[in-house]
């Protein structure tokens, strides 16, 4: 059993003090592998993966109890810069690219922490127009004026020019037609495959996210509800109806 | 005509001083969406501790690098103690602590170096030059010149460097800009200590020509119908509202004033504003926000 890249112990994250959005959750992810969160609106999510990245202190939310491991250090106050360069990008809910830079400065930003050189800068970024060719024709336009899953694989494409090892990616289906929530998660599963790059993905739409990930963990009310590899998770009848938004076979 | 002309550039060239202005403004408004109420005290802060120092006998130079030191310090001390706290607040929030911020750095100014009114000598000669027989005053063009640099400058740092492009991806968005690993911190630090520098540089000109005292402080009311005119986000957008604000109150002033009684020069700019508040509120340069539908 080698270690995880990623663990959560017993976590609870409150926000202003007062609103408590994650109760008790503790997940694992192993390295080179795609982990799913599933749930409903508001089931504790993207506060989960704030909590990892150093984001939900910016938004005045605070771990306040359970501790978060990755390669094997304890990162649970680490800020969102020293975990970049420690390899851990989270891509945010609803993409965030920068309006009013172009595509190709947007990718830029994401590789700064990590390369110094302009040469390695270049070199990453050819990369990432490898796996998006579609962002390198339209490397010159302002981000802010690209289609909706042009501007997820901005955002996606920015955080891999930090070449991390775990990508914490939040509902990238959000919003986009299912052809392209499709190519999306191709190109997920590619860089997964290819690069070895570690994903854990928050996600509504659970029937494509069960499809491409291995491990998943059904999140409730700040809980962890169910968990499994997605194989066992698909033949839970119970899970199905309730949780999954799928038929019952 | 040879006196229309002489009118319109020596009003163009007077633009230029509140162009000048208007950066400051713009460079802090770019990085975090807040327009910077502090701006005008800063100018004053640091054309007083410019003057003060040069009275007391320190070399041109020194004296300047001094300031500039004063002025990145200010920085530091602003982004520590008000910035940081305010993180991912709404624009009025930080609105509010610029005006706040406004009258400490005024109070600390007059503790510091006293209320009484400095001359400043640049060593450029306000003598008129002539230029294809008009009229032109040497120092308006010695600042047009200042002006014209500090613009390259600042187009190379905004669009070229890293530092230039992270300033940008803040102004857009905070959080994505925490996400890819920018230190916020350290921008606004750059940005409030180039701004600072940016007031040192208006604040030598305009003490120049106005002498350094309190009323120094008032130029940012005429930034303002400059930002409108040219936009908040661009800096060339804050010379050419400078330079149509300049020609525009001169001309007004030659043409219009003896026909309704003089004075214009004071209120003409506003009613230009107002009038492009009307038709274009971006201003000209200004960045629209993008909305898809």
């Amino acid at each position: 059993m080698t270690a995880p890249l990623l663990q959560l112990d017993n976590i609870e994250v409150i926000y202003d003090k007062v609103i408590l959005a994650v109760r008790n959750i503790s997940l694992k992810v192993a390295p080179g592998s795609i982990v799913a969160l599933l749930g409903a609106n508001g089931a504790g999510k993207s506060t989960t993966l704030k909590a990892i990245s150093g984001l939900a202190n910016a938004e005045r939310g605070e771990v306040v109890d359970g501790r978060i491991y990755y390669l094997n250090r304890d990162i649970t106050s680490a800020s969102p810069h020293s975990l970049v360069e420690l390899g851990l990008v989270q891509v945010l809910e609803g993409r965030h690219c920068f309006a009013h830079l172009s595509v190709e400065e947007n990718l830029l930003t994401g590789g700064y922490v990590r390369h110094r050189s302009r040469a390695r800068l270049t070199e990453s970024l050819e990369k990432i127009y490898h796996y998006f060719p579609r962002l390198k024709l339209l490397r010159r336009n302002q981000a802010g004026y690209t289609s909706g899953g042009e501007q997820q694989m901005v955002a996606i494409g920015r955080a891999l020019m930090a070449e991390p090892k775990l990508v914490l990616l939040d509902e990238p289906s959000m919003g986009l037609a299912p052809l392209v929530v499709e190519e999306i998660f191709e190109i997920v599963h590619t860089l997964n495959r290819q690069q070895g790059v570690s994903f854990l993905l928050a996600e509504q739409n659970a029937s494509i996210a069960l499809k491409y990930a291995d491990v998943g963990y059904i999140i409730e009310s700040g809980r962890v509800a169910a968990e499994g590899t997605t194989a066992d998770l698909k033949n839970r009848s119970d899970l199905q109806a309730l949780y999954l938004g799928l038929e019952a076979a | 005509m040879e006196f229309f002309f002489e009118v319109l550039l020596g009003g163009l060239l007077a633009g230029v001083m509140y162009s000048l202005v208007a950066i400051g403004f713009v460079l802090i408004y770019k990085a975090s969406g807040v327009f910077n109420f502090a701006q005008g005290s800063m100018v004053l802060f640091a054309a007083l501790t410019f003057v003060s120092l040069l009275e007391r006998g320190i070399p041109f130079w020194l004296t300047f690098g001094i300031t500039m030191l004063t002025m990145v310090v200010l920085a530091w001390a602003i982004e520590r103690f008000m910035l940081r706290k305010l993180v991912n607040r709404p624009p009025i929030t930080l609105f509010m602590a610029t005006l706040g911020l406004s009258y400490m750095i005024e109070g600390l100014a007059q503790a510091v170096w006293g209320a009484q009114v400095h001359g400043l000598e640049l060593g450029i000669s306000d003598e008129p030059l002539e230029l294809g027989g008009m009229l032109l005053s040497q120092f308006d063009i010695f600042a047009a010149g200042v002006a014209g640099v500090l613009v390259i400058f600042l187009s190379w740092l905004f669009n070229k460097t890293r530092t230039g492009i992270s300033l940008r991806a803040v102004a857009d968005d905070q959080l994505a800009a925490l996400a890819v690993g920018i230190k916020l911190q350290r921008i606004w630090l750059i940005v409030w200590a180039v701004a600072g520098f940016v007031g040192l540089v208006a604040g030598l000109l305009w003490g120049a020509r106005l002498g350094v005292q309190f009323s120094l402080s008032l130029v940012v009311l005429k930034a303002l119908p400059v930002l409108i005119i040219g936009g908040f986000t661009s800096i060339g957008g804050a010379i050419v509202g400078g330079l149509i604000i300049g020609a525009s109150e001169k001309l007004a002033e030659v043409f219009i004033g003896p026909i309704i009684g003089g004075g214009i020069e004071n209120w003409f700019p506003y009613v230009l504003a107002l009038v492009f508040l009307l038709v274009r509120p971006a201003g000209i340069f200004g960045e629209r926000a993008i909305e898809r539908v």
